[in-house]
């Protein structure tokens, strides 16, 4: 969806419209494609496409310029989708014929629910009927909402538009779309205004770096990007788990810069940047005696939590993120401080290296600490192979898993643990004579692969494969009653499994 | 078969194998003709038994006739004493090789002779290598491989020299053993712990000062030996909640634990372990990391704990034990000495204790109100200590005896503010009391002991240490005829006179103390040694008066097994007479002893061949002596400080011909005089060497004096 972005007030009188188209006229001698921007204001969709077919080269041109790498994916974004925009700009007739459907479709529903009450004696007895009714006047009823909904929205003042755009609405495509069936007339009409807009928004960058973000959905193919697993930190991350609805909150997008500023409150008298607010207060104190007042003291959030804040998220953006706001499954940011840390842990260089193990790399300075904290600590063993990076975990798992034991990490307790299971093997005779232990016994099979024999010696270099296996092999090899019932049968069933999931670990 | 059954009730009848043998060896001399005949048998003759010496060798045996099921019924009486089964072994061959068959329970001196002993043993399921100080892991290899289907149980806490490679072996072949004792490895780690986990079947285990086990360890035993039922971490320094905790989640059979000083025990461990379903018996005595706040976060309650001591957790007032006893309704006995303040509220909440019995409050502070609450909180005590309380008053003691009638033991030791009065209640309404303590209660006076004479007729032990007593109390207290622990050491006013009333009216006294009690002679030791056969512990230290005399009448007292005599004056024939009369004799202190030497020494080891420990200090003993003493196998302990006549190479000599010393006290001027490869290859054996540096100090000092010094230093 390219909908709607910023709009100024202005968009919506034709006074201003025209005051507006001029300004990008004088700037047209900076913009090598502005004259081309402006023929593709009345062409249709087809020339839009064709035009994108030409413009890398004078995008290539014309780089040294200003920023114009910017200019060239704002207008990608917009060509696809010329289709959206008209729906944003206000058309007293368009809007009259909104009306009036919406008319027709009261009357249609107050026809239904006329006749529910006019038959209500019969429905007494076909009840099933009755509930299709009430379905078909409740979907009926929410067409109607959501259609008075968008064609209101497009009378509201900028902000609020802006705010309400940023947001995937609450069935706004869908009614979107409705409004292109009824009015298709209007579509070449509306991309006047989309262009005008647009013009506007190649003045500023900001608003243009928002569209740039928001809009990635059509760059992402053409412009590469890094590949990160952006999910690993997401509980880290906060939100998780809160299943909002989608358009149930607003969706803020800080700027890169914004978040990787080390400071986000600033003197206005002096310009000195502070981290917290409270900072910020103790220091304008020095600004003179009106700040020492314990009004200006106070934390200001008080008075402003009165009255109803709406809900807020944020956005990432970074594009392609699923914490970015135009990802397929978006889950927004709580706070700020959720998207700063996302921000720096997922796409940001890990500057702080950990100088014990010289392997973990972090871009926050707390996560350093915290794994230093833990970092060469002995590694605690369970004898099925899981390793555990503390002590109470290591326990709480040998609590609950019957036959397993804690194994000791020392050198001549190795050669213990090694006969002993050897021996186990041995009285294990009874079992698949590849189970278990003879672990590599089973993979020599086909033909012996080092990764997998590893097993043996390595406890902390399982994959999550092998160790599933390992997990496998540690149940049976332990004498114990979950499992006594039918052991021949499982055993059986762990080999299997056991060598299946050799077989992809190979692969 | 019918012979055998007709046998075993002339046994029955006869009651007793002294009289069988008589019957037996009188037999012997005209012996029944046999219908078989065997090749020439030697028969093993014993000191014990002169008159089979008379039998021929040529002759066919007639014990051979007896089966082995009389024979092992005939065994079965001779556990008492184990002289009296090396006396049966060596009867002839058949007896030896049944009493090889019938032995289950061996206590090896050396662990040398455990090869030999293994091979003569096999059904030994009981093995005690305490006094082994020195036991590696070939010989506990070899104790797997012999004793691979019987053996049940092990000690090994006061052994060292092994590793966990030796315990794995015993742990994986013996597939029966029950019993694991390791108190005292201090060096054994997580490994030792790991192999103890592969003893599947077993119940009890104590690692009492294991100090390097960690967590991960005791993780092992828990997980696998799931059917522990005791198992005791006392001084466990490594261990923590989290090793306890899964203990708790994984032994669900324990009825026994003990985490007696375990630094890092904290209140977090004890929802599992009280949830433990047949958990009876809990210790944590000195467990610093409890406090108030944490025992009363514990809300899980435990049915079955029977036993409770909390002794010593200085970080615990009454409000956290009035919160823990509440959780634990079935409580039959507690301890809580040291550091608790026993108040009314602590008391009330004794209240809900319906099965409690015995009550150790030891060194507490007690309030008379306090006394009084738990008198009426608790239903029938039958056992009260209050060793060392402060506060104690007549008017609580007497309150609570009158309360408690059932009363049988009570220990009011130290507890210098009752008088008479507190006596009165006591032996008024404690009549069934088996045991009193009360040491250096200096108020109570002869009408006291008058009073315990007159009531308490069931006494078996009575501890008057340090009392004003005098021979008219003692006469009283001579009325208590089932004395079998009497101790009136300090008793400064007593003399012969009442020593004779006591060697008339206790006939069972087994143990008498007379430490410094300077009035007694030989005429009083002599009537005691007459009127009390069954003698086995007599401490007659600083008797001044006591000389030779007293030593042989004390020959006559063939149990005595601990003898005491410092400072007397008796000499080397005396102690001659008594080495040969009291064959039992382990323990002797003959220090300062002035007119003991060489002879003494002598006729010692030849006749005391049990002897364990001995005190040689300030005799007038030279190396020869100390030479012959070395052939004494049993002799693991002794102290010689300032012994005259001995040199270093003497001791050298001794140190190596003594091979089952485990600790040894000398001065220290003889340290570097020794070689020192001789001190570490007696190290090696296991023998621990401390040395004193003590002044060199003739003269006694008169027990009057003593005394007055010695209750200045408590006032």
């Amino acid at each position: 969806m390219v909908p709607e972005r910023r709009r100024p007030p202005e968009a919506s009188s034709k006074s201003s419209c025209s005051m507006m188209s001029e300004s990008p006229r004088n700037r047209k001698p900076d913009l090598p494609f502005a004259p081309f921007d402006s023929t593709n204001l009345w062409c249709g969709d087809r020339h839009g496409r064709s035009f994108l077919e030409f413009s890398p080269p004078l995008v290539t041109q014309s780089s040294g310029l200003f920023g114009p790498d910017r200019e060239t994916k704002s207008k990608k974004q917009h060509e696809p989708s010329p289709v959206d925009d008209p729906v944003m700009d206000w058309n007293p007739r368009l809007m009259l014929s909104n009306l009036s459907f919406l008319e027709q479709k009261i009357h249609q529903v107050q026809d239904i629910v006329r006749s529910i009450i006019s038959h209500e004696d019969q429905f007494l007895d076909q009840a099933n009927e009755l509930a299709a009714q009430q379905q078909l006047v409740t979907a009926d009823l929410t067409y109607i909402i959501i259609q008075l909904i968008s064609t209101a929205g497009t009378l509201l003042p900028d902000i609020k538009n802006a705010l309400l755009s940023t947001n995937p609405a609450v069935g706004r495509p869908g009614s979107n779309q409705k409004q292109h069936e009824i009015l298709p007339v209007e579509v070449a009409k509306a991309s006047q205004y989309d262009s005008l807009i647009k013009d506007l928004n190649s003045c500023g960058g900001k608003e243009d770096e928002l569209i740039k973000c928001s809009n990635n959905s059509g760059v992402e193919a053409s412009e590469p990007i890094p590949i990160e697993d952006h999910d690993t930190k997401d509980n880290d991350d906060g939100m998780d788990g809160e299943n909002l609805p989608p358009g149930s909150y607003e969706v803020l997008q800080l700027e890169e810069e914004e978040i990787l500023a080390p400071h986000t409150h600033f003197c206005l008298i002096c310009g000195k940047g502070f981290k917290r607010d409270a900072n910020l207060r103790m220091h304008m104190r020095g600004h003179g005696d009106e700040y020492k007042s314990p009004a200006a003291l106070a934390k200001p959030s008080k008075e402003a939590s009165i009255e109803p804040q709406p809900l807020r998220r944020y956005s990432c953006p970074f594009v392609g993120c699923k914490r970015n706001k135009e990802h397929k499954k978006f889950q927004p940011l709580k706070t700020i401080l959720c998207v700063k840390n996302h921000y720096k842990r997922s796409h940001c260089d890990k500057s702080y290296t950990c100088s014990r193990c010289r392997t973990k790399k972090f871009s926050i300075i707390a996560d350093l600490k915290t794994h230093e904290k833990h970092c060469g600590r002995d590694k605690w063993i369970c004898s099925c192979g899981t390793t555990f990076s503390r002590k109470d975990k290591l326990f709480g798992h040998v609590a609950l898993f019957q036959g397993h034991a804690p194994a000791i990490p020392m050198d001549d307790a190795k050669v213990l643990v090694t006969s002993d299971k050897a021996q186990v093997s041995e009285a294990s005779s009874g079992m698949p004579g590849n189970m278990g232990y003879n672990f590599s016994g089973n993979t020599s099979l086909d033909a012996q692969s080092p990764d997998i024999k590893g097993v043996d010696d390595g406890h902390g270099c399982f994959s999550p494969m092998t160790l599933d296996a390992c997990n496998i092999w540690g149940l049976a090899e332990f004498p114990h009653s979950a499992y006594e019932v039918s052991e021949s049968t499982f055993s059986f069933l762990a080999t299997g499994s056991c060598s299946s999931i050799q077989r992809n670990g190979e692969n | 078969m019918a012979k055998s059954r007709d046998l075993c009730r002339r046994i029955d009848r006869s009651d007793g194998f002294a009289t069988l043998t008589l019957d037996l060896f009188s037999g012997s001399p005209n012996p029944n003709p046999c219908s078989y005949s065997r090749s020439a048998k030697r028969v093993r003759v014993s000191c014990a038994s002169p008159a089979a010496a008379a039998a021929e060798e040529n002759r066919s045996n007639p014990f051979d006739s007896l089966s082995e099921e009389v024979l092992f019924l005939i065994l079965d009486r001779l556990e008492s004493d184990p002289l009296d089964k090396k006396s049966f072994s060596l009867v002839c061959r058949s007896f030896y090789a049944a009493e090889s068959r019938h032995r289950r329970a061996l206590t090896p001196l050396r662990s040398g002779l455990l090869p030999a002993a293994l091979a003569r043993y096999p059904s030994v399921s009981r093995l005690d290598l305490s006094l082994c100080p020195s036991v590696t892991d070939a010989a506990l290899a070899s104790v797997g491989g012999a004793l691979r289907s019987s053996l049940r149980s092990i000690d090994l806490s006061r052994s060292r020299g092994f590793s966990y490679a030796g315990i794995e072996s015993v742990a994986v072949n013996c597939a029966a053993l029950v019993e694991i004792n390791l108190s005292n490895a201090t060096d054994l780690s997580d490994a030792a712990a790991a192999a103890i986990g592969r003893a599947r079947n077993l119940e009890k285990l104590w690692l009492a000062r294991c100090k390097m086990v960690t967590d991960m360890g005791i993780g092992c035993i828990a997980v696998g030996c799931q059917k522990l039922r005791l198992l005791c971490l006392k001084w466990c320094l490594g261990i923590s909640d989290l090793g306890v905790g899964l203990v708790a989640v994984k032994c669900k059979q324990l009825r026994s634990l003990d985490l007696s000083f375990v630094p890092q025990i904290t209140e977090k461990c004890l929802p599992a372990v009280l949830q433990l379903p047949h958990l009876e018996d809990l210790a944590l005595v000195g467990c610093l990391s409890i406090d108030d706040e944490g025992l009363m976060s514990v809300k899980q309650e435990s049915k079955s704990l029977q036993v409770l001591d909390m002794s010593n957790c200085q970080h615990v007032n009454h409000a956290g034990f009035s919160s823990l006893l509440s959780k634990t309704p079935e409580l039959r006995e507690i301890s809580l000495a040291y550091y608790c303040k026993v108040t009314h509220s602590l008391a009330s909440s004794l209240q809900k204790l319906y099965n409690l019995q015995s009550i150790k409050l030891d060194g507490c502070e007690v309030t008379t109100s306090g006394l009084k609450t738990m008198a009426n909180s608790c239903r029938s005590l039958g056992e009260l200590s209050l060793s060392k309380c402060s506060g104690v008053t007549d008017e609580g003691l007497s309150f609570f005896v009158t309360k408690h009638k059932g009363l049988v033991k009570l220990d009011v030791t130290c507890c210098r503010n009752i008088t008479d009065l507190s006596l009165a209640s006591i032996t008024s309404s404690c009549t069934s009391l088996t045991n009193l303590s009360m040491e250096s209660c200096i108020l109570v006076s002869r009408e006291g002991f008058r009073l315990i004479g007159q009531h308490c007729h069931l006494l078996e032990e009575l501890d008057l240490t340090d009392n004003d007593l005098d021979d008219e109390g003692l006469r009283a207290i001579s009325g208590c005829h089932n004395l079998s622990v009497l101790k009136i050491g300090i008793c400064l006013k007593i003399s012969d006179e009442g020593l004779i009333h006591v060697a008339k009216g206790c006939p069972n006294l087994q143990e008498l103390d007379l430490y410094r009690s300077v009035g007694i002679t030989d005429i009083g030791v002599m009537a005691i040694a007459r009127g009390c056969p069954l003698l086995q512990i007599i401490n007659l230290s600083y008797c001044t008066e006591v000389t030779d005399y007293s030593l042989r009448s004390l020959s006559k007292c063939s149990n005595l097994n601990t003898l005491e005599i410092r400072g007397c004056q008796v000499s080397s024939s005396g102690l001659a007479v008594v080495a040969v009369g009291c064959r039992k004799l382990t323990k002797l202190d003959i220090k300062k002893c002035y007119f003991v030497d060489d002879a003494g020494m002598l006729l010692l080891a030849r006749f005391s061949q049990n002897l364990r420990q001995i005190n040689l200090s300030y005799c007038s003993v030279t190396d020869v002596g100390l030479l012959a003493l070395a052939s004494v196998s049993c002799l693991q302990n002794m102290t010689i400080l300032h012994s005259g006549g001995l040199t270093s190479n003497g001791l050298a000599a001794v140190l190596v011909a003594c091979g089952g010393l485990t600790k040894v006290k000398l001065h220290s001027s003889f340290k570097p005089l020794i070689p020192k490869p001789i001190l570490e290859h007696v190290e090696a054996r296991g023998c621990l060497f401390q040395w004193r540096d003590k002044p060199f100090q003739v003269e006694l000092e008169p027990s009057e004096v003593w005394k007055q010094q010695s209750q200045e230093m408590h006032v």
